[in-house]
């Protein structure tokens, strides 16, 4: 499939292979992974759709060998992405922590399951903590997009390979089950970069340069305190210039919801009927749950009368909207830790946060 | 005397390869990881491999093989060399890449990944440095310490009936069809390590020629974890190491052959 092939279509795909759609228009041409459902979509059409183009599909003998081919990859400077989930996603924290200490980018797909242990492989949000609050040793953080739509399932992988290489970090996309597996029309944009695609750092043999090595140990005077604090500053940065989020039904609203990925998409068809019944309800989605976007809590805490935070899983994103804001007391919470909420759930919930009837 | 009757009188027979870099090594008196840092540089320089080789280090004494090795080398994590390997293989096949592991990081933690790339035939270079101890941590028991070896997590000496046997790697992943070549060699004597020469030349000729996954183990000393003298840890490795880790090559395609 060739780029232009791609070039704004309008078609009808599962979620999961938006995804491998949403790469290969970035330029992706490395797949590694490991079998684990509910993510197999994503390795079984990159193993049929990248050695036309070129590419390299490579089925690995773990998830922990996955991450490692994954470094290696990166570390040669070329976009590669993987896919996993829960159980997967831990074997890779090692090798997520040495790439955040590398400075390596690439794309991680966590089509998360619950947990914890062996879990469920029903819809759920498990994974939250894991991905945002730094999953690895070492205390690294690395931008989290979460789709909502199988849209965003593309366009949100094509952004993710661009902050990776921005920031030479990791990037992750968390994603579950319905998601994943839900078919619905997207528009097939073509990928546009928003960053320089020359990795002058990259590990491809010394010719006419001097050595260069991708590395994580610094044990010389205080070589690792200042790569610390300069891994720190691209935190700050990314809280500063990427956080993204949506807005919605928000103007006047009295209860606000916050929610992400399915949570999210299901919330909007109940605030349409809470609308329709007058009641003021709206939502703030983040799209980025690293950086989290705390200031847009906090506004919409202060504007209105209730935060509802809605979770496929017991409040884990519910952490952070408490520290996004002083407003504890308006804070509720919905949660379903191992299956997707109804719209009629959390139309219920909003109801009675609004003082109706039941 | 004048220059011209110097030169003839004084021919250089040894100098340093242009790949190893100038510098203090931190190994300690009597380690050989330096000998095979240097037999790496010179088998690079033989084929003029310097400015097309990804080097990937693994996590022990050898993790500094990048202020060594004059070439661009990667980080890997403890024992994931060989996927790192394959990663950067599989983006750059043009390029020679070549990992150097010690026996903790490819016969325990990383058995995993060097079985399944020499089982898939990945077309890397593997330099395997068993000293029979981890070293860096500070000589605890490894997967090749040998029986009745008195480590810092074997006090007693390990025994089979607790801990098992030392496991023989270049004899195992030579029974893998990936395999293209598989040799064990030492460096306690020059005839020996004219023989790891030629061992590091054929593994990288085998990558050269595509012919598959090449492993080169070498015997090697720690006398600061064995608590013996540089001479005393030498012997060791000729002797009791020798006997049980026989030397010599378990494997060498001829040609490039596909089942
Ligand atoms: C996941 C993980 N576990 C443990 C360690 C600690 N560690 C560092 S080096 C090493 C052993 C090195 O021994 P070996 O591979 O034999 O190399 P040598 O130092 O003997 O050359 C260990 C266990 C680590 N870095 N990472
Ligand atoms: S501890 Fe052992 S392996 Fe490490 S440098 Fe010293 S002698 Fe060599
Ligand atoms: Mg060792």
């Amino acid at each position: 499939m060739s780029l232009a092939e791609t070039a704004s279509r309008r078609l009808l795909m599962k979620g999961n292979e938006a995804i491998c759609l949403g790469a290969i228009a970035a330029g992706c041409r490395f797949y590694y992974g490991y079998p684990i459902t509910p993510q197999n979509d994503i390795p079984e059409y990159m193993s049929a759709h990248l050695p036309p183009i070129g590419g390299t599909f490579l089925q690995a003998e773990s998830e922990v060998a996955t991450i490692n081919f994954i470094l290696g990859t990166a570390a040669s400077g070329k976009r590669v992405m993987t896919s996993s989930s829960g159980p997967g996603i831990s074997l890779m924290q090692e090798g997520l922590s040495y790439m955040a200490g590398s400075e390596l980018p690439a794309v991680i797909v966590n089509i998360s399951r619950s947990g914890p242990g062996l879990g469920g492989i029903a819809p759920s949000q498990g994974d939250y903590l894991q991905a945002v609050k730094c999953g690895g040793h070492g205390g690294y953080k690395m931008p989290v997009l979460a789709p909502h739509s199988v849209q965003e399932m593309y366009s949100l992988t094509m952004l993710a390979f661009d902050l990776a290489d921005k920031y030479r970090t990791p990037a992750m996309i968390l994603g579950d089950a319905i998601v994943g597996q839900m078919k619905e029309p997207f528009e097939a944009v073509p990928y546009v970069p928003t960053v320089p695609l020359d990795k002058p750092w990259a590990l491809t043999g010394c010719a006419g340069r001097h050595r260069q090595n991708v590395k994580s140990l610094y044990l010389k005077d205080n070589a690792i305190e200042v790569h610390n604090w300069k891994l720190h500053r691209k935190y700050l940065q990314m809280q500063a210039e990427e956080v993204r989020f949506e807005e919605y039904h928000l103007e006047g609203a009295k209860i606000a919801i916050v929610a992400f990925g399915t949570a999210a998409r299901v919330s909007k068809t109940a605030i349409q009927w809470a609308r329709k019944e007058g009641i003021a309800a709206g939502m703030l989605r983040p799209v980025t749950v690293f950086p989290f976007p705390a200031a847009q809590v906090d506004a919409v805490a202060k504007r209105g009368d209730v935060v509802l935070v809605i979770e496929m899983n017991t409040g884990q994103m519910l952490e952070d909207v408490r520290v996004s804001t002083t407003c504890h007391d308006k804070i509720r919470f919905l949660g379903k830790p191992c299956a997707m909420p109804t719209p009629e759930e959390i139309h219920r919930e909003i109801r009675k946060l609004a003082g109706r009837a039941e | 005397m004048k220059t011209e009757t110097r030169e003839r009188f004084t021919k250089q027979a040894f100098a340093r390869p242009k790949s190893l870099v100038d510098v203090k090594t931190h190994f300690c008196p009597g380690c050989h990881h330096g000998i095979a840092h240097r037999i790496v540089a010179e088998a690079i320089d033989l084929y003029g491999l310097r400015e097309k080789t990804i080097g990937v280090a693994c996590v022990g004494c050898s993790v500094f093989l990048y202020d060594y090795i004059d070439v661009d080398v990667a980080e890997a994590p403890h024992g994931r060399a060989p996927a790192v390997a394959t990663g950067v293989k599989r983006a750059q096949p043009d390029k020679f890449v070549f990992t150097y592991q010690g026996d903790g990081d490819l016969a325990a933690i990383g058995t995993s990944e060097v079985v399944h790339a020499a089982n898939r035939g990945e077309n890397i270079t593997v330099i395997f440095v068993n000293n029979t101890t981890y070293g860096m941590t500070g000589g605890q028991m490894a997967p090749t310490t040998m029986l009745g070896q008195k480590t810092s997590t074997s006090p007693y000496g390990r025994d089979f009936r607790k801990d098992g046997y030392p496991i023989k790697m270049a004899e195992l992943l030579a029974t893998l069809e990936g395999t293209a070549y598989s040799a064990r060699v030492a460096t306690s004597t020059p005839a020996q390590i004219r023989k790891a020469k030629e061992a590091v030349r054929k593994a990288f000729d085998m990558q050269l020629k595509e012919m598959g996954f090449s492993i080169v183990e070498f015997l090697s000393t720690c006398p600061t974890n064995w608590g013996m003298k540089p001479v005393d840890a030498q012997k060791r490795v000729s002797g009791e190491m020798s006997e049980y880790f026989p030397l010599g090559v378990y494997k060498e395609r001829k040609q490039a052959d596909f089942l």
